[in-house]
């Protein structure tokens, strides 16, 4: 009983105390053709050494390569002083704030996370996270949908460039809604957005329009022109960013005449390791009259009975708990931890130090591809404005190049074939700041040789 | 209160050990209009600073490692360092999501097998790990049960019954799929009204949610019977899997006739709550609806572990996460059910009701009064502070803020809605007789208190950082970023 602290004295008295002869008694409401006598197939109980072993032999087999990937999901640097102080039992063993009085440390990381993320984003307020990237975009295009009072039909614009899998959750989760999801090409030889492609395909009225900044390709849209014409119809617009980039691209409140309306995506740039795809967390900005239908937990500033300071979870009757069926979402938490490493995150490297993580990324982003454009058989597939990540075609499959680098350790970038078979045989390579020119060279070395 | 981190902040500051190696002054590369011109004002301050900040911040907070939290329905257990440690590997920490199958087997040996355990546990056929919190995993299980219906062209079905004690989570997803919510009232033994659920149920209806021990804390005794009724008229059973921590290896939700559920591993798995998240909910489905769990899920075959994903699964509902879902909760209840084995999950559903019955017994020999008084608790139970109200004037809340001058966090308060001045309480089974005595020995003295010294229980708490905090003025003018007058520090 790994961490049942009772003696055989304890469980005795309790009983006595109960009225009863045994534990198994306090289970008679249970009806006995459903009680089983124990589980199957659940391995035998390890000690933690045993485990703590089996754990390293694991962890173990998945270790040491060098990554190029990136796709939604970007290895940085994460000053040691992040998950040291966030894992404190203080902060990881808490629950949700609701007793505000004895959560005013979570409640403050919370206020402080929303005026920091706002700030990055340009934009007037933030809630305090939800799941993940691709939720938080599911949620902005809802809460988009609330705000729209004009169109019977919400009409949804979702590029093709914005990352396949946030376009598939997206899907999954809006479409239990009468809604229509509109799918619009990237122009094949810049790999951007285009308004030209837009007056050809789009409708005269609808809700929202997705913008990516960087896209799936890395590719830096014309942010201004689009969030205009979209304005222009009537429509919000919605910015899907890289908040790290944010320290060194323009940021969602100023896109255009007006500033995107929301802006959203995944936090994990900022201070969150890799680790298999989650927990990461998803972040949401809005303006200020439209916070009635943000969805997700947000903290405020409040006063007490002495009138000092203090945090409190706010805006609650827009939640389940209070409004149930009519909530503006289902959602109960945020991703409290993961928040507090960002905050502490973005505390130490503040607005120069996050800039020049966007910066080394993107010298180390242009020093690689300089050098793969310089190999034979391998070209830049966009020639755009881009951040961090590009797409490279191959003059041979890619299967064989991807297994023969994985054989060296080398996670070379992401086969986009699955997701886009027209583009044929690329790579979408990604560099941060983690990387040394001696890494660069060696990748360059081994894939000439995979060749 | 502690300053604000930008307070702290001075122009220029800067934490010099943690900047790249940065070469450019600018990314003259990039057209000037996509870039930005105004820094952020983010703090800049060093990272001693950052560090004591934010401890004392979490000096503020109350947790499980530092106080007693019983939490109705939270399942606020110990959450063993070990799992912790085990899952913070850096192997496991810096594995891309989308690192090739070759590069992942250790991550996903580890998935796989929560998979099969997940499935032994819940009596299900097939489990996905995606869904990424309790929420999450309602959504993903109502989903699937509309995928069903319209997959056998049944589109008539567009109400879903919820008893009127369930979370609120559970009527709010049933709207966010698109179902008209239908309410089931409980009788006064706190079962469901089964009189009512028969009137209820028809052609319209799509399924049910339902928690089993309900949030009242006590076992459904007529589930089978409730099972049938649905399922005779085509409808199907949701299992919020919230309370699964009382029945852990003593009854099985599939044995039950529930044909999907979802796992909080984050309440029985012993996952941290991170101050509010990341939770995870795995979704387990029986014969009915296993084909439309959401995607990827992973697989096992001669050549090793692979992922499944629509390819495999035709009639998935889709992807409900960027990747898959919270992964780091994943391992960490992985490892805690390998701590366990199976008897030792038994255990936990047998020492957590032993001591959810003990504080009630204690409780009501007190002089307090239980809910349900003839009924069993599960590993839960409520105590209504009706008659206190009435005799005293002090509330359900006041006494939950007295709990918190005492050093013990405070129960669930005014949940489920029905019950009034209520407070659900779950100890866990990782506390010790001595705590649970505790806790009743503060009641004990907190209903000596109401009729001596009332003030001292209004005006609670008084020994935290703060006292009782104006919600209302909070949300009539929400104040949620720091303003500007802040950063002029800088």
């Amino acid at each position: 009983m790994p961490f049942i602290p009772h003696t055989q004295q304890d469980v005795a008295e309790m009983l006595s105390v109960i009225g009863v002869d045994s534990i198994d008694v306090l289970f008679d409401e249970i009806p006995a053709d459903l009680r089983i006598s124990g589980l199957r197939d659940i391995p035998p109980a390890l000690n933690e050494m045993a485990l703590l072993r089996l754990a390293a032999t694991r962890a173990e087999q998945d270790s040491g390569k060098l990554c190029f990937i990136g796709a939604g999901a970007y290895e940085h640097h994460i000053p040691a002083a992040v998950w040291e102080v966030a894992t404190r039992g203080e902060f990881m063993t808490a629950y949700t704030p609701y007793q505000a009085e004895a959560s005013q440390g979570t409640l403050q990381v919370l206020y402080e996370y929303q005026t920091m993320m706002a700030r990055l984003m340009a934009m007037n307020v933030s809630n305090a996270s939800l799941y993940d990237g691709a939720s938080a975009l599911a949620e902005a295009i809802l809460m988009a949908m609330r705000l729209d009072k004009k169109n019977k039909i919400h009409r949804i614009v979702l590029p093709t460039n914005l990352h396949p899998h946030y376009r598939d959750t997206v899907h999954a989760i809006v479409r239990q809604r009468d809604t229509e999801l509109l799918a619009i090409p990237f122009d094949a030889h810049s790999g951007k957005i285009t308004v030209e492609m837009l007056e050809k395909m789009m409708p005269d009225t609808f809700t929202a329009f997705v913008i990516p900044q960087p896209n799936f390709f890395g590719v830096l849209e014309d942010i201004d022109t689009l969030t205009d014409w979209a304005h222009a119809r009537g429509a919000r617009v919605i910015a899907v960013v890289n908040p790290l980039a944010m320290a060194l691209l323009k940021p969602p409140g100023q896109w255009g005449k007006k500033g995107a309306d929301m802006a959203c995506g995944e936090g994990q740039p900022l201070g969150v390791p890799l680790a298999s795809g989650g927990p990461y967390y998803g972040f949401l900005c809005c303006r200020t009259e439209d916070i009635r239908q943000l969805p997700g937990r947000i903290a405020g500033r409040t006063r007490d009975t002495h009138g000092r300071n203090g945090f409190v979870l706010t805006l609650q009757a827009r939640e389940q708990h209070i409004r149930r069926a009519r909530a503006t979402s289902n959602i109960c938490t945020n991703q409290g931890l993961l928040v507090t490493a960002s905050t502490i995150y973005m505390s130490i490297m503040g607005a120069t130090g996050l800039r020049d993580v966007a910066l080394t990324c993107h010298a180390n982003a242009r020093l690689l591809r300089d050098k793969l454009k310089a190999v034979a058989g391998i070209r830049c597939y966009f020639e755009s404005a881009y951040f961090h990540e590009f797409l490279v075609q191959l003059n041979c499959p890619v299967d064989g190049v991807l297994t023969q680098l994985h054989k060296k350790n080398i996670q070379p970038g992401l086969a986009t074939k699955t997701y886009y078979p027209e583009l044929g045989e690329c790579l979408l390579v990604c560099v941060t700041e983690t990387k040394t020119p001696a890494d660069i060279d060696y990748f360059i070395q081994q894939l000439i040789c995979a060749m | 209160m502690p300053e604000l981190i930008f307070d702290l902040s001075r122009k220029g500051r800067c934490a010099h050990a943690q900047l790249p190696p940065n070469t450019l002054q600018n990314a003259t590369d990039i057209p000037a209009e996509l870039l930005r011109v105004q820094p952020a004002a983010l703090p800049e301050v060093s990272e001693l600073q950052a560090v004591r900040h934010f401890t004392r911040l979490s000096q503020l907070n109350f947790s499980i490692d530092t106080h007693f939290y019983p939490l109705g329905s939270c399942t606020m257990k110990y959450n063993p360092r070990g799992v912790h440690k085990a899952a913070q590997l850096p192997g496991f920490l810096q594995r891309h999501p989308l690192a090739p199958e070759s590069h992942s087997q250790g991550y996903m040996a580890c998935a796989y097998e929560l998979q099969e355990i997940l499935k032994s546990v819940t009596g299900m056929r097939a489990v996905s790990l995606t869904p990424m919190a309790g929420a999450q995993g309602e959504f993903t299980g109502v989903a699937m049960i509309r995928a069903y219906h319209h997959a056998r062209h049944d589109r008539a079905r567009t109400e879903m019954l919820v008893p009127d004690a369930a979370h609120g989570t559970n009527p709010a997803t049933a709207a966010q799929c698109g179902y008209t919510v239908r309410e089931i009232p409980t009788d006064a033994d706190g079962n469901v009204n089964i009189d009512a659920l028969r009137a209820a149920v028809g052609p319209q209806t799509a399924g049910i949610m339902l928690t089993n021990p309900s949030t009242l804390g006590v076992f459904e005794q007529k589930i089978k019977e409730i099972a049938a009724i649905l399922h005779d008229v085509g409808g199907l059973l949701y299992y919020d899997g919230a309370n699964l921590n009382a029945i852990l290896g003593k009854v099985r939700p599939g044995d039950m006739g529930f044909d999907v559920m979802h796992i909080n591993l984050h309440k029985t798995f012993a996952t941290p709550h991170g101050g509010g998240g990341p939770g995870s909910g795995p979704v387990a489905a029986g014969e009915r609806l296993a084909a439309f769990l959401p995607t990827p899920m992973v697989g096992k075959s001669a050549t090793g572990y692979e992922w499944l994903t629509a390819k495999a699964c035709p009639q998935t509902i889709g992807r409900l996460s960027t990747f898959m879902g919270n992964a780091g909760i994943l391992l960490r209840a992985h490892f805690y059910a390998r701590l366990l084995g199976a008897a030792g999950m038994q255990r936990v559903a047998e020492f957590a009701t032993l001591n959810a019955n003990y504080m009630l017994k204690r409780l009501t020999a007190a002089g307090f009064n239980a809910a349900f008084p003839k009924r069993r608790a599960s590993h839960e139970f409520i105590i209504t502070l009706k008659k206190e109200a009435k005799e005293y004037h002090i509330s359900a809340l006041d006494v939950a803020k007295r709990l918190l001058d005492a050093g013990m966090h405070a129960p669930t308060m005014y949940f489920p809605l029905l019950v009034p001045e209520c407070l659900l309480i779950e100890p866990t089974e990782t506390e010790t007789r001595e705590v649970l005595d505790a806790f009743v020995a503060t009641m004990i003295l907190i209903l000596k208190e109401m009729q001596t010294q009332p003030d001292k229980i209004k005006q609670a708490p008084q020994y935290l950082p703060v006292s009782r905090l104006d919600e209302v003025a909070a949300a009539r003018e929400p104040e949620v970023v720091a303003g500007q007058e802040v950063i002029e520090h800088a």
